[in-house]
């Protein structure tokens, strides 16, 4: 065990895939020398050279279209999109063939990628750097979802991930890629795919988040706590398929939710679970569930990305809004 | 016979002033071109370009802008494509051309603005045809051929100018917006800035083609290559296709090889990948040295002269750093109130509670 931010222990993941099955290759734009513009394949190409470390030129569309003929042929392609506001480029071949392939070839061919990228805001980045639409990829049948939340998350998912036979998109919150260190297993705990985590336990309203988005619901869990109001803390981990067991098990316990995520509002991951609360726990709602998100607008730029954004204030607001219904 | 060529193609490489500052003035398609007061223009533009750049560089690494991408080692391509544009031509640039947009028209203070995180740094003047900065890398081209095409369609008489890295010609949105330029033999012309860098990517990983240039004859329209460092060369290829454009002769690509003197962005450590070598080989290729060296020699320009006008340039950037500085803070609300022409009930909800929440943060 050492301590790692969220950042090494992707990269520690990578290496330890690429060291286990020889058909595990990388490709995406400054992962070689370069090491990746976060630095998550940093040390790779020396250790496992060029040509499982692919730069490639500058195309979205061509590394994830080519990553799709790479797994169909029999290899475990790792792609990395070096912000997610540049994975539109790509949506045709993620959209149109990596989430259909088994289908349409009825279970024949089939697509075991990694489409690794960095999501959400915080980093003071300029614009089409601080996206977090995963809700065009969860909307889409066929692709799985998944966002860790610390970096020992980050390992046992990305793990997962990566033998998992069916196309997964891989969102790394970049703004706590270095924020915060801990303990990671330096071998395989895998963390299966589709399974959230109870991170915080209580009995009187849940907080449901992902990602970065986990740290100010914890601390807002934290504050609650101070004023004697005790919170299950959910984190989704996988996003699709989601996780509703686990969600409505709580809900059915607190009778009240709230949901966080940084992304726009409407028709967000938060409005599906709130959707689905509703249809399969309504007798046990002792309020509405609410949601606390970003605004629908566009992510703005830096000087304003913190009044966008979700913070521990309105998570807190929410919870006593549900408390005192 | 049943094998013959079908089609060959030569692509030409072209300078006016090389390496040690020298010009081949028989190839001068007017003597206008270097009277002594265009060039001194030229100069005094590259000047200016390069010292708002090195106060953008000091002014993200003491905190005040953020990510900031360098145009060193570039000035001469885009004082170049800035003289041969019209006032009503259209421009749609990347995110490496802060001189070419301060050259047409947009205050430095903006610009300052822009790379500090402010979106009103993105506001355009009135008057100034020019699209916002472009981060998704050649995503812009297509903007371009339709902005071409819609004045193709009005008649009216200009010529878009689109400029990308050489980065950009891997993307799609490269190759379909030349396709439709050629097809529909449109007003524009395409100016790929090869610096021969895409971050840590050498042009090597971008194509396997000996020139970008040649990627044009495959859409159906003339490709040149040009001597990015070179002002003059640059300014009358670009002249000629926009002229070309105007008369309604279809398109052109043209080819600037250059050199990216700085890291892609202040984000970015060349180190990593590029070597000091091959840098300080460009640096003596640098534009601005090379058109000091023809001034000198043809008019004696001196240190007093360049000492004169650097003191000057300084005084305009203090100025616009000065404006740059003491603008208000950026109101946050704004967000909403640019996001469509008539905000719905529901967004007009989401804006109160935002301005609600606004209020409650600001007292103590
Ligand atoms: C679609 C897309 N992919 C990736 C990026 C990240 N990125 C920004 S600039 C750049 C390299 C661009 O190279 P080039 O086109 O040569 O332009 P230069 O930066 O050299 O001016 C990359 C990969 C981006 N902005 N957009
Ligand atoms: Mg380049």
């Amino acid at each position: 065990m050492s301590k790692l931010t969220l950042i090494q222990a992707v990269n520690q993941a990578l290496h330890h895939e690429m060291e286990k099955d020889a058909n595990v290759v990388l490709l995406g734009e400054d992962i070689g020398r370069d090491g990746g513009v976060f630095r998550a394949t940093d040390g790779l190409v020396e250790r496992f050279g060029p040509s499982r470390v692919v730069d490639t030129p500058l195309s979205e569309s061509a590394i994830v279209g080519t990553a799709i003929g790479m797994a169909a042929y029999g290899l475990r392609p790792v792609a990395e999109i070096q912000f997610m506001g540049f994975l539109y480029g790509a949506m045709e071949q993620l959209i149109s063939h990596a989430a259909r392939l088994r289908t349409r070839s009825r279970g024949r061919y089939t697509c075991p990628l990694v489409v690794r990228t960095p999501y959400g805001g915080g980093i003071h980045a300029p614009e089409l750097h601080s996206e977090s639409t995963e809700a065009f990829f969860i909307h889409t049948p066929g692709i799985k979802v998944v966002a860790p939340s610390t970096p020992a998350e980050a390992k046992g998912l990305l793990l997962s991930a990566i033998r998992d036979p069916d196309p997964v998109l891989f969102l790394e919150p970049s703004r706590i890629y270095r924020a915060i260190k801990e303990e990671v297993p330096e071998d395989e705990v895998l963390i299966p795919l589709g399974e959230a985590r109870l991170v915080a336990e209580g009995e009187d309203v849940t907080l449901i988040a992902w990602g970065a988005m986990l740290h100010p619901t914890l601390e807002a869990a934290a504050r609650m706590l101070e004023k004697g109001v005790h919170t299950d803390v959910i984190d989704l981990r996988t996003l699709s398929p989601l996780d509703s067991a686990t969600i409505l098990r709580s809900v059915e316990k607190t009778g009240r939710a709230v949901i966080v995520h940084e992304a726009a509002r409407s028709c967000g991951l938060g409005a599906e679970i709130a959707a689905e609360i509703c249809e399969k726990a309504l007798l046990s709602l002792k309020a509405p569930v609410l949601r606390v998100t970003g605004y629908d607008t566009s992510v703005p730029l830096p000087k304003s990305e913190n009044d966008y954004f979700p913070d521990c204030d309105q998570i807190v607001e929410a919870i006593e809004q549900v408390v005192q219904f | 016979m049943p094998r013959r060529v079908l089609e060959e193609f030569k692509i030409e490489w072209f300078q006016l002033l090389d390496e040690a500052g020298k010009l081949d003035a028989a190839l001068l398609p007017s003597p206008d071109l270097i009277s002594e007061k265009t060039v001194k223009a030229f100069y005094e533009s590259m000047v200016l370009i390069r010292a708002f750049d090195e106060k953008a560089l000091n002014l993200q690494r003491s905190g005040r802008l953020g990510t900031y991408a360098s145009i060193q080692g570039q000035e001469a391509i885009q004082v170049a494509c800035a003289a041969a544009l019209q006032q009503s031509d259209w421009l749609f640039p990347s995110f490496r051309e802060s001189g070419l947009s301060i050259l047409r028209g947009n205050p430095m203070k903006a610009l300052y603005l822009y790379w500090a995180g402010d979106e009103r740094g993105n506001l355009v003047p009135e008057g100034v045809n020019d699209f916002p900065v472009a981060i998704p890398v050649g995503t812009h081209i297509p903007h371009a051929v339709g902005a071409a095409w819609a004045a193709q369609h009005k008649k009216d008489p200009i010529a878009v100018l689109t400029t990308f890295g050489d980065g950009a010609t891997s993307k799609g949105d490269f190759h379909e917006g030349l396709n439709f330029a050629g097809v529909f033999k449109l007003p524009i012309v395409f100016l790929c800035q090869n610096n021969q860098w895409a971050i840590s990517v050498p042009l090597s990983r971008q194509t396997a083609a000996k020139t970008l240039a040649q990627k044009a004859i495959a859409y159906g329209f003339k490709g040149i290559q040009v001597d990015g460092n070179d002002v003059f060369g640059v300014h009358v290829a670009v002249k000629d296709a926009l002229d070309a454009a105007r008369r309604g002769e279809g398109p052109t690509f043209i080819e600037c090889l250059t050199y990216r003197l700085s890291d892609h962005t202040t984000a970015d450590d060349a180190s990593r990948y590029r070597s000091e070598e091959e840098v300080s080989l460009w640096r003596k290729k640098d534009p601005l040295l090379r058109l000091r060296t023809y001034m000198e020699a043809e008019w004696a320009w001196s240190e007093f002269q360049e000492s004169a006008l650097q003191q000057a340039v300084s005084e305009r950037i203090s100025a616009s750093v000065e404006d740059f500085e003491s603008t208000n803070p950026i109101d946050p609300l704004g967000m909403f109130d640019t996001l469509f022409a008539s905000l719905s009930p529901d967004l007009l909800a989401q804006r109160e509670a935002f301005e609600q929440r606004l209020a409650k943060r600001k007292k103590p």
